[in-house]
């Protein structure tokens, strides 16, 4: 039956449709996993884009925590942290930190007394390569649950509906027990002064492959200073980098690295509910900072904070909240950098 | 170069047919995780660095199997720009499936990432850090995966015109097995 290829052959319109329909299912199974058939799907995109104030993202800048000020120093494990997780950042030794200060801002000029959250990121190399990178804020507790909430109180901040915060609230209850901190008026006035904290679970794999789930926070040495923000505002709209800056040239600042250790049903899944007060808590190191640089030419202006960047000892746990930060970070990460025009390296084009 | 051969040979089959299994899977892959923010986005990014270096090894070495081996002749009776075709996107799925991993393992050497295959085995930068350079590769990573998926596309629409319309041989060279109306060879 095999026909002579000489022969004309009759055309025939099955072939076709069935190339069509094969090539078609593809493209619309691509299309939908691109998220191009669910407008309603969170995307990395949307969350950004929520960050941004009215007027639009500070080119060049970190969507959010977007004024900052770059720090080098060192991690100093005590050796206590093995016995939790097999990562090597926490066998006894000095190891090297390229980190930031910064304000939860998206504006890069934000006076200081106008922001509430201050956070730290750490990134801590090893010598065999492996990195930790971690983002805190000195808030005890996340305002949210999962990173749908976080997106809905963006959505409810930015809406002119009056009754878009209290429906917000209604839907988000726990949003309530973050306000008593947020509404304080008892800030530091330094970043010196501040613990920072993971807020999101992680777990810590020991050498059995036992896995603890914890969390950490930075404990400064520093004694704190209260002030108010009205206070903060009459020392200037850039005191925070100014005092950072003084402070650390007149000697080092330390912090001790304290993990927490969950019991079993504590919540890892959920960083807006603290853990009870009396969990154990191991002092794994000591993060020293010995030297402040401006951010436009600093060591961390092309770090991108990922608290999913994890040496092998530590990974993520069922918190939402690493994975949608991982991938809204790289989102602003790739903008950024696509946009070093705007924010010039060299000093004088610095803010100032 | 070309050979007698009808078919190509069985390993350059095998390394075919798992490639597209393999290279599929990345493009969906990597346009899924960038479209979600739930824990899958750290999974699909955890397969999507480590299977992307196996592409490159295993287009290397297919590459070298071509070099060895060669392909069959095209039928004698293919028109020109269906030769041209047939020939030119075989040059572009090599480029693609060797530069993409390339750009990609380079994209995040100059992000000053970590390219974590598993566990605590990481690859070396093979770039400085740059925020220049990467914008440039993870313009070309992003758009080149689009254009990959659209050759693709025409790919298969082409090998099934090649076996419905035309069957001339050229689908039975890399099918997995002996279809029962393999054309004689010429």
């Amino acid at each position: 039956m095999v026909q002579s290829p000489a022969s004309p052959k009759p055309f025939r319109l099955w072939p076709f449709v069935f190339i069509a329909v094969v090539v078609g299912v593809a493209a619309i199974g691509f299309a939908y996993t691109a998220g191009w058939l669910s407008p309603h799907r969170l995307t990395p995109k949307k969350l950004v884009a929520a960050l941004a104030p009215p007027g639009g993202p500070a080119l060049g800048h970190r969507r959010n925590h977007a004024k900052g000020i770059c720090f080098t120093g060192i991690f100093e494990a005590n050796g206590d942290g093995s016995a939790l997780s097999k990562a090597p950042v926490f066998v006894r030794g000095q190891y090297p930190i390229v980190g930031r200060f910064n304000l939860g801002t998206p504006n890069p000029n934000a006076e200081d007394a106008m922001v509430r959250v201050r956070g730290v990121g750490i990134l801590i190399t090893t010598p065999d390569g492996q990195q930790w990178r971690s983002a805190m804020i000195n808030a005890p507790i996340f305002p949210v649950s999962n990173p749908q909430a976080f997106y809905d109180l963006l959505t409810a901040s930015a809406s002119k509906d009056p009754d878009a915060m209290k429906n917000f609230i209604a839907a988000n209850p726990g949003f309530l027990t973050f306000l008593p901190w947020a509404k304080s008026d008892q800030w530091t006035e330094s970043y010196a002064e501040e613990p920072y904290n993971s807020l999101n679970s992680f777990l810590f794999v020991d050498e059995s492959g036992t896995k603890h789930p914890v969390r950490w926070s930075l404990i400064p040495a520093a004694q704190p200073v209260s002030i108010s923000p009205q206070e903060l505002a009459k020392r200037g709209p850039d005191y925070l980098e100014q005092e950072i800056t003084q402070r650390v040239a007149a000697g080092p600042q330390h912090w001790n690295l304290m993990v927490t250790v969950a019991y079993p049903g504590d919540p890892t899944a959920d960083p807006n509910k603290a853990w009870p007060a009396d969990r154990r808590t191991i002092n794994v190191g000591t993060m020293t900072v010995q030297q402040i640089e401006p951010e436009p030419n600093g060591p961390c202006r092309d770090i991108n904070y990922d608290p999913t960047v994890l040496p092998a000892g530590i990974t993520t746990s069922d918190d939402p909240f690493p994975a949608a930060r991982s991938a809204a970070y790289s989102r602003s990460y790739n903008s950024r950098t696509a946009e070093e025009a705007d924010y010039p390296r060299t000093a004088t084009g610095a803010r100032q | 170069m070309t050979t007698t051969r009808t078919r190509f040979t069985a390993p350059q089959r095998l390394l075919h047919w798992l490639m597209a299994v393999c290279i599929l899977s990345m493009l969906f892959i990597g346009v899924g995780m960038v479209s979600t923010v739930t824990t899958k986005y750290l999974t699909l990014v955890q397969i999507h660095k480590p299977l992307g270096i196996a592409i490159l090894v295993l287009a290397l070495i297919r590459l070298t199997l071509r070099l060895i081996y060669g392909s069959p002749a095209l039928p004698a009776d293919l028109p020109e720009p269906l030769k041209l075709a047939a020939i030119s996107s075989q040059y572009i799925f090599y480029i693609l499936m060797i530069a993409m991993p390339l750009i990609g393992w380079a994209m995040l050497s100059a992000a000053a990432y970590p390219v974590v295959l598993f566990g605590g085995v990481h690859l070396p930068p093979i770039l400085p850090v740059s925020a220049s350079l990467h914008t440039l590769l993870w313009r070309a990573h992003h758009y080149l995966a689009f254009a990959f998926f659209a050759v693709i596309l025409a790919h298969v629409a082409g090998i099934l015109f090649h076996k419905l319309v035309r069957n001339d041989g050229i689908f039975e060279t890399m099918a997995p097995v002996l279809t029962h109306d393999h054309p004689e060879s010429k």
